[in-house]
């Protein structure tokens, strides 16, 4: 009999199945597609050549999550990216190195002032970070719960038990000092060129640090609000130092890979080709799902990682939902605000690139580079997409994934992965057909020429993928990588519904876990973790209280 | 416009360009190679370097055949008669034969003494990029400080057997065997490689010098220690793309047929006529990878071999800093670090045996020969050794809850190795011994260690504490011994090893 059903293999459905098996669960992990991973995920689109082919690095994936599920024994390898280069236009440039004097002299160039004050702006953000590191280990319902039991002794609405250590993190949030507290409000609620205006006066260096802020994001670092996913970036860390970033070896496919094989050697099973219709509901509780081949799988407890509009819409019979909270639940989750703004093109190339700047093979190329050479530059590029258009000159995160593993290229060749902002999920005029598609494309390699002159012949294949092909190749509905925007309105709390903010849903027996859940957003496996553990929590509960609501292994 | 330099100062710049050729490294020089390497013209050539010889800044060979070097010439990068020496030049560092293309290369100016050569310690300011290199691409490593002796003649075998623990009646022409050697006491002086070059012909690698010490347990026999540490060069190239660098940048050689430990000859470059290499499919990485030997004039070529057919590889030039990473995640033993050579341990507490070194499977006390050493070990083997060698782990969650304690997240990576010893502990208890190489691997994500124990407290799986620092305190970590090596791909022993072979 099978005891859990995880909808999604994604890395976080396989995360979720992951925790549940090693607690001996009888764990199966249904897949729509023909392969695991969603977005994190390798191919081979041509041969020789291995694109990471949406998501491209790591940093956000949590430390329990890797050494609970031992994934460096089962495949994970991180290397880092040290570094960060902001190409700007006359072959000038913005260099930030692991070395944090030689990044101060690279920024005092273009200013002393700002180059020193970087050191304070990076000790603030790493305190930040520390504190975010907190916060992500508990559930929301719990932190606000132990909170409410601090400041008012009244939480009782909240069905939760605090554990020791999430009253200890909500002491450490209430005993921040104030300076602390005020960064974080206004990092919830202010533009992160506003924010970053507070310690910088350079334009450039402003708009490279803000590149963090609009990632994965219908947002401007002008807009109100930015500034929360610049720190959802920066909480991220690899082995306990904040805002680093890894290259898995392989591409992103390969942690997909790893978490699966954590899973299997606890006996999760995962079928991919299997598309779920609808959860199965028996006496007003999630009972199994029933396929799309009509085919019903039963167990006493569905967790999906799909986002809301799945999860939530089309997954559940509102009639289903005890309480006549169906229907509210299905129109909040269509009303969630989960556009696409990203496009990813991977090119396979002849040679390095030469960028002006700095043309000869080196360091640099191993890190991050980045186009984003003003805010103005980066405010215009999403101007275009407010008005339903791609940007003709858009912001672009590249990384050289075979500089950091020769495996990705034949040798002497190379892929360059591109994230590219901002390609709305539907155009004003027309739709993403071939031609468009091929049009945005040309912007970005036009862009990139700009910088590295004669890139363009370099270029031996492409691959352009936008937002539509975001939702039908990983499953996202509208193909916001995650899985809904990072924003006040929808994080906490709020995150993906009020009444499934912590996990559970109005039904009993069914559960979230994926990026749509809170802190979700990234390659984390943070939110299925915790909510594993809150599924593992229930079914103790429920076996000590002699069989109630939940069914026990 | 690109500028034209006036016609009188290109002649000052080609002269003194041709003046630089000459230093003490490069003594000498033919007029065509000086040409050739300058893009002039011979007779053009000629003419400038008459005037420099007129002028008694070069001079010409005894056989007058080529320029030569001029000791005390201005501009010719030696240093003057020092009077505190008394009229003799000071004693300079060694450079190794690949000097001049290291040095081109270290970014960071971050320089170390091996033996007394300069080598780089990491060419860029931070040492992970090339310790990536070698665990994820190829990494070039200039270990030519070695010291090297050639041991010939028809009782090559024979004192090779007598001095060490290994058995050598079975060495094979072809093969590299590891070995101990001990002092009468069963005490280690030195681990070492020895190339079997040929029948009578063997080529011994040390880390410290030795030759006294042949010489003197070879009195009688018909055999020549000689002493070749300064005419080879050594580059170890390392990880899993070693075996297609060295397939493209030399001829002659079958890398798909040469097993670990292998030994073979063949040529640099990609044509016939490259100058001789003896290619080793050894390391000290614990990684696939290759040792070249090559004769010092020819070390410049071997260098821009590798390094332009490991262009397509990701290969990059890896300094100590890295070397000393992967051979702690390989578990493999540095002396004078992780025990101390009997030639110079003061007191008997420092000394070890083979077995209590982690290097007991190199003693062969069954061998027919004798060997030094041999009475005292045997009585060891009954008694069994009072130490012994352990790889120690400390896992993340430990890490996690010391940092905590002063509310930080563990500061542990981006570290070099550390060579300073620390105590161990039994849990909670009494020191058991000491840890003398360990890190943080960013591979593994795990504290590894190399630690000498009391025996008892050596089992796979005994828990320990290993002292650690944490901000300014000093606490203990719970460790658990583990199997060494910590890290040990497939690749590094595959027969035709191929990229991707771990995967």
């Amino acid at each position: 009999m099978t005891d859990a059903i995880v909808v999604g293999a994604g890395h976080n459905g396989l995360v979720a199945a992951a925790y549940l098996a090693r607690a001996g669960l009888d764990v199966v992990v249904l897949e729509s597609s023909p392969e695991i991973g969603g977005a994190t995920r390798s191919q081979e689109a041509f041969p020789g050549f291995r694109f990471s082919v949406f998501s491209y690095l790591v940093s956000l994936l949590r430390p329990e999550v890797i050494h609970e599920l031992d994934l460096v024994r089962h495949g994970l390898l991180l290397v880092p990216t040290a570094s960060t280069l902001n190409p700007l236009p006359g072959g000038d440039c913005l260099f930030r190195e692991a070395d944090p004097q030689r990044t101060y002299r690279h920024i005092a160039r273009h200013s002393r002032r700002d180059a020193e004050a970087l050191f304070e702006y990076k000790l603030e953000m790493r305190r930040m970070g520390h504190l975010m590191y907190r916060l992500q280990r508990a559930a929301p319902d719990e932190l606000a719960a132990a909170i409410g039991d601090r400041v008012a002794e009244s939480a009782e609405h909240l069905d939760v038990e605090v554990s020791a250590e999430v009253a200890d993190i909500a002491r450490y949030f209430l005993d921040l000092p104030a300076e602390r507290l005020r960064g974080f409000v206004q990092m919830l609620t202010m533009s992160s060129a506003d924010f970053l205006g507070q310690w910088f006066e350079s334009d450039v260096l402003k708009a490279a640090l803000s590149s963090s802020s609009i990632i994965g994001s219908m947002l401007s670092p002008r807009t109100p609000g930015s500034a929360y996913v610049l720190l959802h970036h920066y909480m991220g860390e690899v082995d306990g130092v904040y805002r680093e970033w890894g290259f898995q070896k392989g591409g992103t496919g390969a942690v997909a890979a790893t978490i699966a094989r954590a899973a299997q050697s606890h006996g999760a099973e995962i079928r991919t080709h299997s598309p779920v219709a609808r959860v199965l509901v028996s006496d007003r509780r999630a009972a199994g799902v029933v396929l799309a081949n009509g085919d019903e799988l039963r167990a006493g407890v569905v967790m999906s990682s799909a986002a809301p509009q799945i999860s939530l819409g089309r997954l559940l019979d509102p009639e289903d939902v005890p309480g006549g909270a169906g229907a509210g639940l299905v129109e909040r989750a269509a009303r969630w605000q989960s556009g696409g703004c990203a496009g990813k093109v991977n090119l396979a190339i002849s040679g390095l690139p030469r960028f002006e700047c700095m043309p000869e093979p080196g360091p640099h190329l191993s890190g991050g580079i980045t186009i984003a050479p003003g805010l103005d530059y980066v405010d215009r590029a999403y101007d275009d997409a407010k008005y339903g258009g791609f940007s003709e000159r858009p912001f672009i995160d590249m990384i050289i994934p075979s500089v950091l593993d020769p495996d990705m290229a034949p040798p002497g060749k190379h892929v360059l992965s591109c994230f590219v902002q901002y390609a709305p999920y539907e155009l004003a005029a027309g739709s993403w057909d071939e031609g468009q598609r091929e049009a945005f494309g040309d912007a970005v390699v036009r862009t990139l020429a700009e910088y590295a002159p004669g890139i363009e012949d370099q270029i031996l294949h492409r691959q352009v993928l936008v937002p539509p092909d975001i939702e039908a190749i990983a499953g996202i509905p509208g193909g916001n990588i995650f899985h809904g925007e990072l924003r006040l309105s929808q994080l906490f709390l709020l995150r993906p519904d009020p009444a499934a903010a912590a996990f559970r849903t109005p039904l009993p027996g069914y559960y979230l876990c994926g990026s749509s859940t809170q802190f979700g957003g990234g390659i984390s496996g943070g939110p299925a973790r915790l909510a594993a553990l809150r599924v593992l929590d229930d079914l103790r509960t429920a076996d000590t209280a002699g069989g109630g609501s939940a069914e026990a292994p | 416009m690109p500028r034209r330099a006036p016609q009188g100062t290109q002649a000052v710049q080609r002269a003194l360009g041709l003046l630089r050729s000459f230093t003490p490294e490069a003594p000498e020089h033919r007029l065509s190679e000086l040409a050739a390497a300058h893009g002039l013209h011979p007779s053009t050539a000629h003419r400038l370097l008459g005037v420099l010889e007129a002028e008694g800044l070069i001079g010409r060979s005894p056989d007058s055949q080529a320029y030569r070097w001029m000791p005390g010439a201005p501009g010719a990068g030696d240093a003057a008669p020092s009077p505190r020496y008394n009229g003799l030049r000071p004693l300079e560092p060694l450079r190794t034969p690949f000097h001049r293309r290291t040095a081109a290369l270290c970014e960071s100016g971050a320089w170390r003494d091996w033996s007394g050569y300069t080598c780089v310690e990491t060419y860029e300011p931070t040492p992970e990029r090339e310790y990536w290199a070698v665990r994820n691409a190829a990494g070039l490593i200039d270990v030519s400080p070695l010291f090297k002796y050639e041991i010939t003649g028809a009782d090559a075998v024979r004192l090779l057997d007598r001095m060490m623990t290994r058995d050598f009646s079975k060495s094979q022409t072809g093969r590299v065997m590891y070995t101990s050697w001990c002092n009468e006491d069963g005490h280690l002086l030195q681990d070492g490689n020895v190339q079997r070059l040929a029948r009578e012909r063997f080529l011994v690698s040390a880390a410290e010098p030795c030759l006294r010490w042949f010489e003197d347990c070879g009195w009688g026999m018909d055999v020549e220690v000689r002493d070749v540490s300064e005419e080879i060069g050594v580059l170890a190239l390392q990880g899993p793309r070693a075996r297609a660098v060295a397939e493209a940048a030399t001829t002659g050689l079958d890398f798909g047929a040469m097993r670990y430990f292998d030994l073979a000859a063949g040529e640099v470059g990609s044509g016939a006529g490259g100058a001789p290499v003896t290619v080793t499919r050894t390391g000290y990485t614990g990684d696939l990878g290759y040792e070249f030997w090559v004769a010092a004039e020819h070390a410049e070529a071997l260098w821009d071999a590798l390094v332009e057919a490991g262009r397509d590889h990701g290969l990059l030039p890896a300094g100590l800093l890295a070397l000393d990473m992967v051979r702690v995640e390989a578990g493999l033993v540095l002396i004078d670090v992780d025990y101390v050579s009997a030639s110079h341990a003061e007191i008997e507490v420092l000394k070890a045996t083979p077995a209590e070194a982690g290097l007991g499977f190199t003693v062969k006390l069954d061998k027919q020969a004798d060997f030094v050493g041999r009475r005292a070990l045997v009585l060891e083997r009954d008694r069994g050794p009072a130490w012994a060698m352990v790889g120690l782990e400390v896992d993340w969650f430990e890490l996690e809850r010391l940092w905590s304690e002063i509310d930080l997240r563990p500061q542990v990576v981006g570290q070099p190795a550390s060579r300073k010893p620390t105590p161990v502990f039994a849990p909670g208890g009494w020191q058991v011994g000491q840890c003398t190489s360990r890190f943080f691997s960013p591979l593994l994500k795990k504290y590894v260690g190399l630690a000498t124990v009391h025996a008892d407290a050596a089992a796979l799986g005994t828990e320990l504490d290993v002292e650690v620092a944490v901000g300014y305190g000093r606490r203990r970590a719970r460790a658990r011994v583990v199997r060494r090596p910590f890290f040990n791909p497939a690749r590094k022993t595959a027969v035709d090893p191929m990229p991707g072979v771990d995967e």
